[in-house]
């Protein structure tokens, strides 16, 4: 698993390569936490993500209980079909809204 | 039964990935379709994460998959010897999880319940966990999901 972290104004982007379960999860979590200081909000862009469960899920889920507590959202994009299926099975898109480019996540945050 | 695979692999994450595409390139002599294949991916991965990490609890221990086709019904049995689950209804509901301090979803058993057409779980507290799973590919009542 790869990830590429840039800022855009006060949003982390994270752009996701490769396959997102558990043992990725456990290398990227600290990555992503020590860039939480100096943002609000946080984008995930699943766009060369080819696989992912529950464990992806969860990642999501726990940075978003960091962010939402100081006013920020999680928005996500570029979903595939199959990770699109697991985002929906937990309803987790009423919480993190779901775009199609990452320009159009960028914007709405 | 027209073929069968066994696998035996410590508990390690890094294994997570080998056991799916494992089971998965077993299934693919029974012609899936790249959706089902997905679904396969995906249960297998939760069944053998929630063997690590609760089973095993992160600890060492023995995960055992065996995957067999009968036709093209796909059975997958993962089992773990670790510490069992003491209320496997609680377990079973969605985003029910006994460790949200780790950043879990409480996804895993839904996850397997949906994408597979069946699952069953058998558990004793201090023994270990089987999960069974079974999926008939081409069955057109399951593509709705």
């Amino acid at each position: 698993m790869e990830v590429k972290l840039k800022l855009a104004g006060d949003t982390l982007v994270v752009r996701l390569r490769g396959e997102l379960d558990h043992h990725a999860v456990n290398g990227l979590r600290s990555k992503i936490d020590t860039k939480l200081p100096q943002v609000k909000n946080i984008l995930f862009n699943f766009n060369e993500v080819g696989f992912m469960d529950s464990s992806g899920l969860g990642l999501v889920l726990g940075r978003y209980k960091i962010v939402s507590e100081k006013g920020g959202k999680v928005v996500a994009c570029s979903l595939s079909p199959g990770v699109n299926r697991v985002f929906e099975l937990s309803g987790l898109q009423s919480k993190i809204p779901l775009y199609s480019t990452e320009r159009e996540a960028l914007n709405s945050v | 039964m027209d073929n069968y695979m066994k696998l035996e692999i410590p508990s390690k994450s890094q294994n997570e990935s080998f056991a799916r595409v494992a089971v998965a390139a077993f299934a693919a002599q029974a012609d899936p379709t790249i959706d089902e294949i997905t679904d396969v991916k995906t249960a297998v991965s939760e069944a053998v994460t929630n063997a690590i990490i609760h089973g095993y609890e992160n600890g060492p221990g023995i995960i055992a998959i065996t995957a067999s086709l009968t036709g093209r019904t796909l059975e997958i049995i993962v089992v773990d010897y670790g510490v069992g689950i003491t209320d496997i209804e609680q377990a079973r509901q969605p985003l029910y999880t006994s460790k949200p301090e780790l950043d879990r979803s409480g996804m895993g058993f839904t996850i397997m319940e949906s994408f597979m057409d069946q699952c069953r779980v058998v558990s004793k507290a201090g023994e270990g966990t089987t999960v069974s799973m079974s999926k008939v590919f081409g069955d057109i009542d399951n593509k709705m999901s």
